[in-house]
């Protein structure tokens, strides 16, 4: 049996068929604009490649940063009604208080405070507003709004207002889709709320694109089950997807750190994933991308997700180079997914960074004669620039002075000298679908989390006890036992309620199996 | 306490300190690392601090000698959970009806606000109260941290009575403490009131002279903590290792670099006590820390050896970014570095270690230490 892995990046889709640990073929497609389009001209691409009958594949796993792309580039989000259980309390910050304004803008400034809410020990700040509320679905059918989010202070640990909440609205407003925020997130009011908004903002797109690349496999005669990669490098079952996209967020560089680490056996170094438009940068510590400590940002909007600790600078394959009163600069714009037509080596006319790369002799790809004319120190200045920049991510990423390796992936990865100061270079084989690699050998999971009683047991036995189920969870879940390892662990005290109660969560995962023969 | 003999105004205008927004960004950074752990999130008072600038509000500082010695000083700061901080944000005015409370009850106009505690949340609260209300705040404060109880300021503990005192809470309640037979007794009933009232409110202690808060309040404090934050996005943006900058801005020791191994945390009478264990990375492979917490940081272990007690300064840090970890955002397998600054001389003496040494906290074994003789 085989395994297919598939991540379709802002510039390409890439593609790859894997036997075991083995990956038998890669390729690499043009993103399309409708998306589908690349991931099945990738995807025949690479089953050709491996001359392999479709029939054998056992499971597809797709990564994609679609979801993040459209927060970050603020497109395809629908305008949401941010609604928050809890007045009086919280009254002096309302619903995206720390937003960027253009993102905003964008997804509307559709606050609503509501009585409601929760104390910390589970008592009613206020009896939830519930005529309010109906007013609230009629304003939302006024305004047209696609979706609502509803977040409850103190929600993580009574969710029972922000259900009723949602049954009103959808009583007055049939069909809405109504993103709980404890569905989503943990404690922590704005960032919860944050994520909950930018949840609902996606589900139209959401949506579409999971019906698209459903759609687009059976097409191609592939009807084994299909899964997504979220943020910790684990699979989604494609449905789940369709109501919670901001769990992919950050799956694109976990994928490639992963897949970079898989393919050089290399477990602690500096990744850098130079793509079209943007390079990812993130250290690798034991095989697994660095976590945030912290709240993570996303497209200026602050969460509490736990998401390996990237950043991205502006350089990519398709970086526009620019020189004016002698002062060449790199990027931050690109030209994208459209690189095979614009760039000059492909035969348009505009200077990209992959032109230069040619240009000085770094890089082989396209037609050389076409760049043959470009000014010589012109391109070794925007050579330079471009090893400037990536020299500072990878300094900004490398947290001692030990001299650990960076391992260069990307298509744009030809872009990267071959030593980077005092480090070393390695560019695996396959270095270009690293990140499809990473999707392919991703991992299931297993899940506890709800509130257990400490009073006739200790806390130590509960964690244990919550360990052991998730643990079943992965394993019913297709997971191998013996790869089984926890990833979070926390244990939050509910106090003042009767029997000593502690919500617990534990997540652990583990190799995918049944596809090693 | 009605004073309306005294003719000299309270202070000089020209002598105040604007706050703009770079030095919000930076009061959040560095109130976040002196709160060693506690004091509440600065981010959602941040977040304040720029709604109360947008609405044209001004937050100023007063430099801490600068206050006339009659004038009517009165601190003023946030007590409860920190979880609750993040969660149940406040209404937003409850500092301020404090104030008006205390002035009705006491038939007093107060001068100048003063801040309790510069760890944390409690560094950005006076301001919000004093831009609210038109008046400035000291440069200083009563604990150069933050620690877990009222009774814990150099106020309290050079003489200051706190009560009469007021607190406010999200629903409009306001509640007098007429009178504490101790400061002890204070800190105990506002601590049963505020879990009464949803763990997270605002408390007015009764008025000090401004000659009393020049000789017991800790200086600079608004200085110190502006300072540090611009210290850290300094370090930042030259990529360089901001733990050394802190250490280097403020006489720190970087005591332990680590990842988190396990986090106990129980809330008890409205306190987050627990510990944290922490594996050695790096340089410290193969070594332990432990980190003993009751709502900020109280005690270091470096394999099995205290390191650093209170009231000396134990931060937990990012190791990358610099930037506090409060205990409540703590998290299986971060990367920490453990910091510890030296305290303030005002907490050094008998009787503040009484109040505010390792003893206060219940630590019977461990005798205070100053971290330079550690």
């Amino acid at each position: 049996m085989y395994r297919l892995g598939i991540d379709v990046g802002g510039t390409n889709t890439d593609a790859v068929v894997m036997r075991g640990k083995d990956v038998l073929a890669g390729i690499k497609a043009p993103t399309s604009e409708d998306v589908t389009t690349g991931v099945v001209a990738a995807m025949n691409g690479a089953i050709a490649q491996a001359g392999i009958d479709r029939a054998q594949i056992s499971n597809v796993m797709i990564g994609t940063t679609h979801f993040t792309n459209a927060v970050i580039e603020r497109r395809h989000l629908t305008q949401v009604a941010a609604i928050r259980l809890g007045l009086p309390a919280t009254a002096c910050l309302p619903p995206a208080v720390d937003w960027p304004v253009d993102l905003k803008s964008v997804v509307g400034n559709h606050g609503y405070l509501v009585r409601g809410g929760y104390e910390f020990d589970g008592r009613e700040i206020s009896p939830l507003d519930e005529a309010e509320l109906v007013n609230i679905a009629k304003e939302i059918q006024i305004k047209g709004l696609k979706a609502a989010a509803i977040t409850c202070v103190f929600g993580p640990i009574n969710a029972d207002m922000e259900i009723r909440a949602k049954a009103i609205i959808q009583e007055h407003c049939p069909g809405l889709p109504v993103v709980m925020s404890t569905d989503i997130g943990r404690i922590g009011l704005l960032e919860r709320e944050s994520a909950a908004i930018m949840n609902a903002s996606l589900l139209k797109l959401a949506a579409k694109t999971v019906d698209a690349f459903g759609q687009a496999l059976s097409d191609a005669g592939i009807n084994c089950p299909f899964y997504i990669t979220q943020n910790d490098g684990t699979l989604m079952a494609a449905e789940t997807v369709k109501n919670f996209p901001v769990l992919t967020f950050a799956s694109g560089p976990t994928n490639s750190m992963r897949g970079a680490a898989f393919l050089t056996g290399v477990k602690e170094a500096i990744v850098v994933d130079i793509g079209g438009t943007t390079t990812d940068v993130g250290a690798l510590q034991h095989g697994f991308p660095r976590q945030a400590a912290t709240v993570v940002d996303v497209g200026g909007v602050r969460t509490n997700f736990r998401m390996p600790d990237v950043f991205s600078i502006g350089l990519g394959g398709g970086s526009l180079v620019r020189e004016r009163d002698g002062v060449v600069t790199v990027g931050p714009q690109s030209v994208g997914y459209r690189i095979i037509q614009e760039a000059k080596v492909f035969g348009g006319d505009t200077l990209t960074a992959t032109d230069v790369a040619v240009a000085s002799g770094k890089a082989d790809v396209g037609d050389a004669s076409k760049v043959a004319d470009i000014n010589q120190i012109v391109a070794d200045t925007a050579m330079a620039t471009i090893t400037a920049m990536l020299e500072n991510a990878v300094e900004r990423a490398r947290v001692s002075p030990d001299p650990i390796p960076v391992i260069a992936v990307g298509g744009g990865s030809i872009l990267m000298p071959d030593k980077l100061g005092d480090l070393d270079v390695i560019r695996p084989e396959n270095f270009a679908v690293a990140n499809a690699v990473g999707a392919a050998i991703a991992q299931i999971s297993g899940e506890v989390d709800r509130v257990f009683s400490l009073e006739k047991t200790t806390r130590e036995d509960c964690l244990a006890a919550a360990e052991q189920e998730a643990t079943q969870n992965a394993i019913a879940a297709g997971s191998i036992a013996s790869t089984i390892q926890v990833i979070e662990r926390e244990d939050v005290p509910l106090a003042y309620l009767p029997g000593n109660a502690t919500r617990i969560h534990v997540k652990v995962v583990g190799e995918m199996g049944g596809t090693n023969d | 306490m009605t004073d309306l003999t005294r003719q000299l105004a309270a202070f000089d205008p020209t002598d105040l300190w604007i706050l703009d927004h770079d030095d919000i960004e930076a009061l959040e950074i560095g109130s976040g690392i002196l709160g060693t752990g506690g004091g509440g999130n600065p981010y959602v008072g941040k977040l304040r601090a720029r709604q109360a600038l947008k609405e044209g509000l001004q937050l100023s500082i007063l430099p801490h000698q600068k206050v006339h010695d009659d004038a009517l000083v009165v601190s003023v700061g946030g007590i409860g959970a920190p979880v609750v901080g993040v969660e149940r944000i406040r209404e937003g005015r409850e500092g301020l009806r404090c104030i008006r409370a205390l002035e009705d009850h006491l038939g007093i106009h107060v001068d100048v606000i003063a801040c309790e505690e510069i760890g944390g949340s409690n560094a950005i609260e006076p301001l919000l109260v004093g831009a609210y209300a038109g008046l400035p705040v000291l440069d200083c404060d009563g604990m150069g941290r933050a620690f877990p109880e009222m009774q814990m300021t150099t106020y309290s503990i050079y003489g200051h009575s706190s009560t009469p005192s007021a607190m406010c809470d999200v629903h409009g309640n306001v509640v007098i403490f007429q009178h504490a037979a101790s400061e002890i007794w204070h800190e105990r009933m506002a601590r049963a009131t505020v879990v009464s009232q949803g763990g997270g409110s605002d408390l007015a202690s009764a008025p000090m002279r401004g000659s009393f808060v020049k000789k017991y309040g800790i200086p600079n404090s608004y200085t110190q903590a502006i300072g540090l934050g611009r210290t850290v996005r300094a370090a930042q943006k030259a990529h360089e290792d901001p733990i050394a900058a802190i250490c280097k801005h403020e006489r720190g020791k970087r005591l332990f670099t680590g990842k988190i191994t396990d986090l106990k945390r129980h809330l008890l009478g409205g306190f987050v006590r627990g510990e944290v264990m922490l594996s050695g990375i790096d340089a410290q492979h193969g070594e332990t820390g432990q980190v003993l917490i009751q709502n900020e940081n109280l005690v270091f272990y470096h394999d099995g050896q205290m390191a650093c007690c209170v009231p000396d300064l134990i931060l937990v840090l990012d190791v990358d970014t610099g930037e506090a970890i409060t205990t409540e955002m703590l998290r299986y397998g971060q990367r920490v570095a453990i910091v510890a600054l030296p305290c303030h001389a005002l907490l050094r003496s008998p009787q503040a270690l009484a109040v505010v040494g390792p003893n206060a906290f219940g630590f019977d074994d461990i005798t205070y230490t100053p971290l330079e003789e550690v």
